[in-house]
């Protein structure tokens, strides 16, 4: 069986996002950059499907610059055998994306494809769900557990309520919630080795798929700041000012 | 053109965040239709139809809708979409709601717009990015706008007692076949829903075990209270992941928001920032949480939720 993950650079999730005082979007120069932290999770769980054996081959793809390369090596570094990088300068919308993977998966053919449930950037939630709908295959989103059989995969699901259960048959599209599994951290040795594992760069245009946007971002804004707050020396102080001040409490 | 509301249900109740959708898409003004999918949903039919500003409800009965699988469902929407004057899809950005509509997008060929926290024109909508940490002013120019709704930033429409909108059952059957519902395990729980709780406590790392996680659940039970959870105290098992407030969890905004033992990573206050009035209960007088707080206590919360709980007695 043959996995594909589709991984994406962003922001790192620590750094403190500042927004451009020209309010065209988030300052993003000399900015930290890493691997989606949901990505990751799809990776590691790609890798354990191919130590477990259920895979030989895990391929990693991802859609920007050159400065992705970093994450697909990255992704090499910590178990994927090789990568794609399909290469645009531009930012595509989530459902430009779903039909960019669609057009990988059409090449490589996947039983599994994994994506994380969202990017921590535009928080959009989109693409898993999008691609499988493009492809006509089963989805499991936010998955917390995975079970591989012959023709199927049993996916749980972190829903509103608790937790779901779902058989799909495969080839299937799954994205990853954060409970699947813990992330490995890549050695120097693989680190090295990753360097030469292949990675073939598609340029976008020679995919013939139309990525014009849909939707026009007229101003990214700072969310309004709280007033700031006081300290209070004792609980009787806080349950007063809870019921007397701020009036939550009776 | 109409817009049309995809309803969420557990197959007896309709979900408060669809009545707050509704609310929401009253705000378009144009007619609301609202596509009630499942397995004998015949007493949520009856709810519905007493929803006000909601014209028709759509009713699609039939076991394949049963658990609202994306593939069946996303299926069945294009179909009543393909079929109608529709300008606007929205349902709640739940589980339901994320998992759904971005498929059903796809099927229509158009984006979408996810968690939205306001409506600025039938065009244009304000929804939060990067965590909540910026906003994002986006205008679609998509024929057909798919928007997903951020409950919490919407109140919920009135359910008048009249029954006013009309009952159109669909014939309409879509077994894709695709996907088997397996089984579910819902969290029982006495205590108001998370997202619809007007007083929220949470519990973070601080706590130090399930055990002294109690604390929190008898300070919650003391004021009526639902319970959240940073990241950390679920995956240390001291709840379940469905309580998981934050950017990845469940997004609250109630009139008091109590933190107890949790630092306020970026992601955590993506979830609760939003919250009327926020507490923070904490050791660490450099936590990122009392940036947030409109007021902070300084201290040991294993003396301080005790006596908390004892001066809410009084």
């Amino acid at each position: 069986m043959k996995i594909l993950v589709a991984i994406k650079r962003v922001i790192d999730p620590y750094v403190k996002i500042r927004v451009k005082p020209d309010g065209s979007g988030v300052e993003d120069t000399n900015v930290k950059m890493a691997m989606n932290p949901f990505c990751e999770i799809a990776v590691e769980e790609a890798i354990r499907l191919k130590e477990a054996g259920h895979a030989n081959e895990v391929v990693v793809v991802s859609i920007g610059d050159q400065a992705c390369q970093e994450q697909l090596r990255n992704a090499l570094a910590l178990g994927a055998d090789r990568a794609i990088q399909v290469e645009t300068e531009n930012t595509l919308e989530p459902l430009a994306v779903a039909k960019v993977l669609q057009a990988v998966v059409g090449q490589e053919q996947p039983q599994l494809i994994l994506l994380g449930k969202q990017s921590i950037d535009s928080d959009n939630n989109q693409v898993p769900q999008m691609l499988a709908a493009l492809l006509g295959l089963p989805q499991a989103t936010f998955a917390s557990e995975l079970v591989m059989s012959d023709d199927t995969v049993t996916v749980t699901r972190e829903v509103d309520g608790g937790l779901e259960t779902l058989n799909l048959t495969i080839p299937a599209v799954i994205s990853t919630d954060l409970r699947l599994n813990e992330p490995r951290y890549a050695s120097l040795p693989n680190i090295m080795k990753a360097k030469r594992k292949p990675l073939d760069v598609l340029p976008l245009d020679t995919l013939n798929i139309v990525t014009s946007a849909r939707q026009a971002v007229d101003e990214v804004m700072v969310p309004p700041a709280r007033q700031a707050g006081i300290r209070v020396g004792s609980v009787l102080e806080l349950v007063n000012k809870l019921k007397n001040e701020a009036k939550v409490i009776e | 053109m109409k817009t049309l509301v995809i309803a969420e249900h557990d197959g007896h109740t309709l979900a408060v965040e669809t009545l707050k959708t509704i609310n929401a898409a009253v705000q378009l003004s144009q007619p609301i239709e609202l596509l009630l999918a499942g397995e004998k949903p015949g007493e949520i039919v009856n709810y519905a139809q007493q929803i006000a500003g909601v014209e028709r409800v759509l009713v699609a009965d039939n076991a394949c809708y049963q658990h609202l699988l994306a593939e069946n469902l996303g299926a069945l929407c294009h179909d009543v979409i393909a079929s109608g004057e529709y300008s606007h899809v929205m349902a709640a950005a739940t589980t339901f709601g994320k998992n759904l509509l971005p498929r059903l997008a796809a099927l229509l060929d158009v984006g979408m717009l996810s968690d939205v926290i306001e409506l600025v024109s039938a065009d244009t909508v304000i929804r939060p990015i990067y965590a909540g940490n910026a906003l994002a002013r986006v205008k679609s120019n998509d024929s057909i706008k798919v928007i997903s709704v951020r409950a919490s930033a919407f109140n919920t429409v009135e359910v008048q007692g009249a029954k006013s909108a009309e009952i159109v059952e669909l014939n309409m059957v879509h077994n894709l076949g695709l996907a088997q519902f397996v089984s579910q395990e819902t969290v029982e729980s006495a205590r108001p829903d998370l997202p619809a709780a007007r007083v929220v406590v949470s519990g973070g790392r601080g706590l130090g075990s399930k055990e002294n996680f109690a604390m929190v659940e008898q300070l919650a039970d003391k004021l009526g209270a639902a319970i959240g959870a940073s990241r950390a105290a679920v995956d240390a098992g001291y709840v379940s992941n469905d309580l998981q407030v934050g950017q990845t969890g469940k997004i609250v905004a109630p009139d008091l928001y109590i933190a107890v033992g949790i630092s306020g990573a970026i992601q955590h206050l993506a979830g609760m920032k939003d919250s009327k009035v926020i507490v923070a209960i904490n050791k660490d007088p450099d936590a990122a949480i009392f940036e947030v707080a409109d007021y902070g206590l300084v201290g040991d919360l294993f003396e301080i939720l005790p006596e908390l709980i004892e001066q809410l007695d009084g």
